[in-house]
Parts: structure tokens; C-alpha cells; sequence
């Protein structure tokens, strides 16, 4: 198995607003391995998007706080980081990008400006040829044409795609270990996602800089991830091979999930949806948060949190469906035995 | 084929439409309108005019002849003579320098306060701004000519001190502008971008919010300029401001209240000067609104 990079164990966001702490991410754990593209996937509100601003130290505060957990990069715990110790790691060891290419670099300024002070941050000694030269290598690397020319550009005469490519340049630049992007082909048309997908891919590759994938699109998961993690109301319910979740999804919220995807293959009246929204964040106390929604809730499910089961090798799940399939399988193999 | 379509490409994008920054967009759109232009030109004028004024006047500010009190508007005195029989000309002309240096140093000082106030409100929050904020309202509680009367009766009525009073009238006005602009530009996706790139805080103002903060200052600091140029009249006109001999417009204005019967162009002549400039800078801003302020475009 690979070296774990990035490891998050028990990690608790809360939001502390007048209607009382609402707990954004309720301790989740799980881990990025090197070189690795892990994806996380939810509707909005499971706390996605807040996993990863976790990650950044980006938590917009108040009303956020980390309450509780660990967030390891190379055993470095960064919940215990200082702001200007956040400040080295970000952009340096991990780096993030954004749903919003279009608004995610400052108009005022150009494309090379940007970029040479993302450079010139972590390497303030280098001398401005020096980050130059490197701002064009790296628009080469994220396959973005006459490097030199795009650099004299504002953000506006840039399309979508190619401002996303910038993003991505401007992330990688200073080498970092993990790569967060927080939906990072949402606001693109499907033909630059694409390209957008394949170019993460490659990257990933050629690097081997691990990825951490956040998006709603169980058919982006399926083209770059190796892993995948779902989340649902500030919980993780499933994390499986990539395989695994396609062919065999354990948690009839991630079975909701595949079942939403239109198939082209067949033409049917009325697409699929889960019944039902995501509850608010801190609404459900006890009990199974997808219980009000899931057809086959049980009385128990009301009344106990269900922990994550392993439903096989790095397939874990949070239903009490497992625990009877467990018993069986235990009590199948005592028999047989 | 293939390599036409490439030569098209190349040919749509010519080098000069490259590398088009905001200024340069915001200057375009200003020039179209001629209302601006002609405001742009009256502003251009009288600021020559208190360049080169002092070379240009047929006479000296004080040059006195009591034989030639309160002459009409002649080829000799364009503008007439005032009750010392000063040429109301040349008085006028030395008259720009002051207005024009009270009205742009008065605002510039209320920027630079205002807007260091305003960002440190709106960019940390908190006690600071609750502090901050409530200054700026208790301020504009007070009528603001008020307030100007009472700091300068409190630092002592001449040019300057009216210059630092309107400059303190105006701080609130700026600093809530850009309060609330930084407060919408922090919430922008490229200051998160920013940060998760690991930049500091000073620089993320400085470089990043200040910047994307500007043009409403600058809108309403031409259009303040206005302002500051009456107010300073004002505080003149009341004995506040300028001390005579000064030729300063407001003043001169005041001084020749006697003689609004007999000798109306004592009052026409500074009052049609201030009027002047004031539209000037007014039409200016009105069209720099247009030209910058991205809610103003259709």
C-alpha cells in the first residue's frame, strides 16, 4: 500500500451561528495516499466543500471553527498550525482550486502577474526572470498555447477553460504535495470538463501530485478517481475502490446516487431522484441521517447511529444493513466451518 | 484546410487588441460621452489656469487704484474693478490656484484617511468595525457644514484650517464607500484564491482589495472636489476661510455683497468661477460613474 500523505482523523467543522452550532463536517476520517486522485462526492450541503476549506485552513471565521480532530500532512498536524505557518503550507504542500474559473483570478491584473507573485511568494528570492521563465514552463505544462503572448492577458480575454488551466497552473506552480479541487469542471461546458478531467489526469501522472477530486458528478468520479468517498450530511456514508461503487454499492444512499444517473441507453419517462432533501446539518441527532429518505429504514435506524461497516477490503459503509449481512456471513462461516 | 483555419485564428487576434487593462477600457468609455469631455474640459482649464494664472494676469492681486474703484467691465478691465479698484481679472484667475488647491488637497487627505479606515473596517470586522462605524455616525449626524464651522472655530479661522475641516467632513463619507466595497470584494472568489496560495493578509489588501476598491473612490472623489471647492466658498464667504487679502472666490463673494446693486459684477464674476468649476468637476464625475463603475454599464 501506498504512504499515506494527507491523513484526516475525526474531523469535526461546526458553524456557530445565532440559530445555535450547526455541525458542517461531523468527524470524518479517511486519507489521501501519494500520488493518488481520491474523490469526494455529495449533494450540496454534505459538507464537502467545507472538508476541504478544513484542509486549507480556510474556514471563513467566525462563525467556523475546527472543533475537533486531526488534519496530518506528513504527520504535520495543521489544525494546530499558526496563520503564518498555514501561510508556508498553502500553495507550497497543498494547494486548491476552485468551481469559478471566471472569478477566481483578479481582474485587475494579468494573467502573469498572478502567476509570478503565486511563484514569487514561496520563492522570494528568486529574481523575476527567474519566475518568468517558470510561469511560462508551467502555462506549457497545463497545455495552454503561446505561453508568452497568454501571460500579457487579463482574466476577461481568457475563456472558461482556459482560465481554469491558469487555476491549475497557478496551483501547481510552487510543486505542491495534494492538489484540492473543489469542483473544478462544475461551471464548465461538458467538451472542456473533459479536457479539463484528462489534463488533471496527466498531471497527476506526471507529478504524482495526489489529487483530492470534490465534486456532485458520479460521471467525473468515474473517468479520474481510483478511490471515492460519498458523503452525506456532514458524514462520510461509503468509501469503496471506484470499482466497487459502481458495480457494488453498499449504502442505499450511494444506490439513490447511481440510480439518479440518466442512462442513454435507455429511454425512460421519469428520471430517478432520491425522495426527499438532505436534512439541515446538526437537525438529526440520533439515528441514521439518511433515514427519513431511505426505503429501507428499519425502526433501529431512528434510534441508533449507525457506525461504518466494512463491507470488504477498503469498502466501508454506514448502514445496519451490513451489520445483518456481517451476522449472516459470520454465522455462514461458523456453520460451514 | 487545417492550416488556414490556423492563419484565420492568428489574424482575429491582432496584437493591438491584446493586453487591454481596465484603465484603458474605463478611458474608452469615458471619451464617448461628450457631456464628460466638456466637463474633463472645463477641469483641464482651470487647473492651467492655476498653473499658469500668476504669469498670465494683467495685474497683481493687490494692486490697488483707488482712482479706478468699481469700474464696469472695460477692455482695460475685463471683469471690472472692486471697491479698492483692484482688477477683478486677475484676482479671479490667482483665485483657481486656491479653490482648486483647497478642493484637491482637502479630498485627497479624506481619501487616504477615509479609505485606511474603511478597510480595516471592512476587511477585519469585528470590534474594529463596530468602533470605526459608529465615528463615521456620529459624524454625519452633524450637518456637515456644522461641523466644519466648529473645527475651524476651533483651530482658527484661515485657509488651511478650512482645508483640514472639510477634509474631516469628509472622512465618513469615504471610509464607509470603501468599507462596503471591501466588504463585497473580500467575499470574491479570487481573495479566497489568494489566500489558499498562501499570500498574507497585508498583501491581500494592498494588492488585491484596494485595488478592486478604487473606482468608486475615485468617482466620489472628483464629484467630492465639487463639493469642497463650495464648501470652502462657504466657509469664506462667512469669514471662516481665507483671510483678506486672499483673492480666494468665496471671500471675494462675501466682500462684494454691498455693492450687488451698483457694481453686480463685484459678485457675477467669482460667483460665475465657482459655478464653473464646480459643473466642471461634477459632469466629470458623472461621466467617470458611467465610464467606471461596472453597475452603470448595460
Amino acid at each position: 500500500m501506498r504512504k499515506k500523505l494527507l491523513e484526516i482523523k475525526g474531523l469535526k467543522t461546526t458553524f456557530f451561528t445565532d440559530n445555535g452550532q450547526i455541525p458542517a463536517v461531523d468527524d470524518i476520517d479517511f486519507s489521501v495516499q501519494e500520488g493518488e486522485i481520491l474523490g469526494i462526492v455529495g449533494e450540496s450541503g454534505s459538507g464537502k466543500s467545507v472538508t476541504s476549506l478544513s484542509i486549507m485552513g480556510l474556514i471563513p471565521s467566525p462563525p467556523g471553527k475546527i472543533t475537533g480532530g486531526e488534519i496530518l500532512l506528513d504527520g504535520k498536524n495543521l489544525v494546530k498550525c499558526t496563520d503564518k505557518q498555514m501561510q508556508k503550507i498553502r500553495g507550497k504542500d497543498i494547494a486548491m482550486i476552485f468551481q469559478e474559473p471566471m472569478t477566481s483570478l483578479n481582474p485587475l491584473f494579468t494573467i502573469g502577474d498572478q502567476l509570478k507573485e503565486a511563484i514569487l511568494i514561496h520563492n522570494p528570492k528568486w529574481s523575476k526572470k527567474k519566475a518568468f521563465a517558470r510561469a511560462v514552463e508551467i502555462m506549457k505544462l497545463v497545455g495552454l498555447p503561446r505561453a508568452e503572448e497568454l501571460l500579457k492577458d487579463y482574466p476577461h480575454q481568457l475563456s472558461g477553460g482556459m482560465r481554469q488551466r491558469v487555476m491549475i497552473a497557478m496551483a501547481l506552480v510552487c510543486d505542491p504535495q495534494v492538489l484540492i479541487a473543489d469542483e473544478p469542471t462544475t461551471a464548465l461546458d461538458v467538451t472542456i470538463q473533459a479536457q479539463i478531467l484528462q489534463l488533471m489526469k496527466d498531471l497527476n501522472k506526471r507529478l504524482n501530485t495526489a489529487v483530492l477530486l470534490i465534486t456532485h458528478d458520479l460521471g467525473v468520479v468515474a473517468e479520474t478517481c481510483e478511490r471515492v468517498i460519498v458523503m452525506y450530511a456532514g458524514q462520510i456514508v461509503e468509501e469503496a475502490p471506484i470499482q466497487e461503487i459502481f458495480s457494488n454499492p453498499k449504502h442505499p444512499y450511494t444506490q439513490g446516487l447511481i440510480q439518479s444517473v440518466p442512462d442513454m441507453r435507455f429511454k425512460k419517462d421519469n428520471l430517478y431522484s432520491i425522495p426527499g432533501s438532505v436534512p439541515k446539518p446538526g437537525s438529526i441527532l440520533v439515528g441514521c441521517r439518511f433515514a427519513a429518505r431511505c426505503e429501507y429504514a428499519m425502526e433501529r435506524c431512528l434510534q441508533e447511529t449507525p457506525p461504518l461497516f466494512e463491507a470488504a477490503e477498503q469498502h466501508k459503509s454506514r448502514c445496519f444493513l451490513l451489520e445483518k449481512q456481517e451476522v449472516e456471513q459470520r454465522v455462514e462461516s461458523v456453520i460451514k466451518g | 484546410m487545417m492550416t488556414g483555419a490556423i492563419d484565420i485564428k492568428k489574424e482575429a487576434a491582432p496584437v493591438q487588441e491584446r493586453a487591454v487593462g481596465p484603465w484603458l477600457e474605463g478611458w474608452r468609455s469615458f471619451k464617448k460621452s461628450k457631456v464628460s469631455l466638456v466637463g474633463a474640459g472645463i477641469v483641464i482649464f482651470f487647473i492651467l489656469l492655476a498653473v499658469v494664472g500668476p504669469f498670465i494676469a494683467p495685474q497683481g492681486i493687490n494692486e490697488q487704484d483707488l482712482a479706478k474703484r468699481l469700474l464696469a467691465p472695460s477692455g482695460e478691465h475685463w471683469f471690472g474693478t472692486d471697491d479698492f479698484g483692484r482688477d477683478i481679472f486677475s484676482r479671479i484667475i490667482h483665485g483657481a490656484r486656491i479653490s482648486l488647491w483647497v478642493g484637491f488637497f482637502s479630498v485627497i487627505l479624506s481619501v487616504i484617511v477615509g479609505s485606511f479606515l474603511g478597510i480595516v473596517a471592512g476587511y477585519y470586522g469585528r470590534w474594529i468595525d463596530t468602533i470605526i462605524s459608529r465615528i463615521f455616525d456620529i459624524m454625519l449626524a452633524f450637518p456637515s457644514m456644522l461641523l466644519a464651522i466648529a473645527v475651524v472655530s476651533v483651530l482658527g479661522p484661515s485657509l488651511q484650517n478650512a482645508l483640514i475641516a472639510i477634509a474631516i467632513i469628509n472622512v465618513p463619507n469615504f471610509g464607509r464607500l470603501i468599507r462596503s466595497k471591501v466588504l463585497s470584494v473580500k467575499e470574491e472568489e479570487y481573495i479566497v484564491a489568494a489566500k489558499a496560495i498562501g499570500m498574507r493578509d497585508s498583501r491581500i489588501l494592498f494588492s488585491h482589495i484596494l485595488p478592486n476598491s478604487i473606482t468608486p473612490i475615485i468617482v466620489q472623489g472628483t464629484l467630492a472636489i465639487a463639493t469642497a471647492i463650495i464648501e470652502a466658498a462657504a466657509l469664506g464667504f462667512l469669514g471662516l476661510g481665507a483671510q483678506a487679502p486672499a483673492p480666494e472666490w468665496g471671500k471675494m463673494l462675501a466682500d462684494a455683497r454691498k455693492f450687488l446693486l451698483n457694481a453686480p459684477w463685484t459678485m457675477i464674476f467669482p460667483g460665475i468661477a465657482i459655478m464653473l468649476t464646480v459643473l466642471g468637476f461634477n459632469l466629470m464625475g458623472d461621466g467617470l460613474r458611467d465610464a467606471l463603475d461596472p453597475k452603470m454599464k448595460s
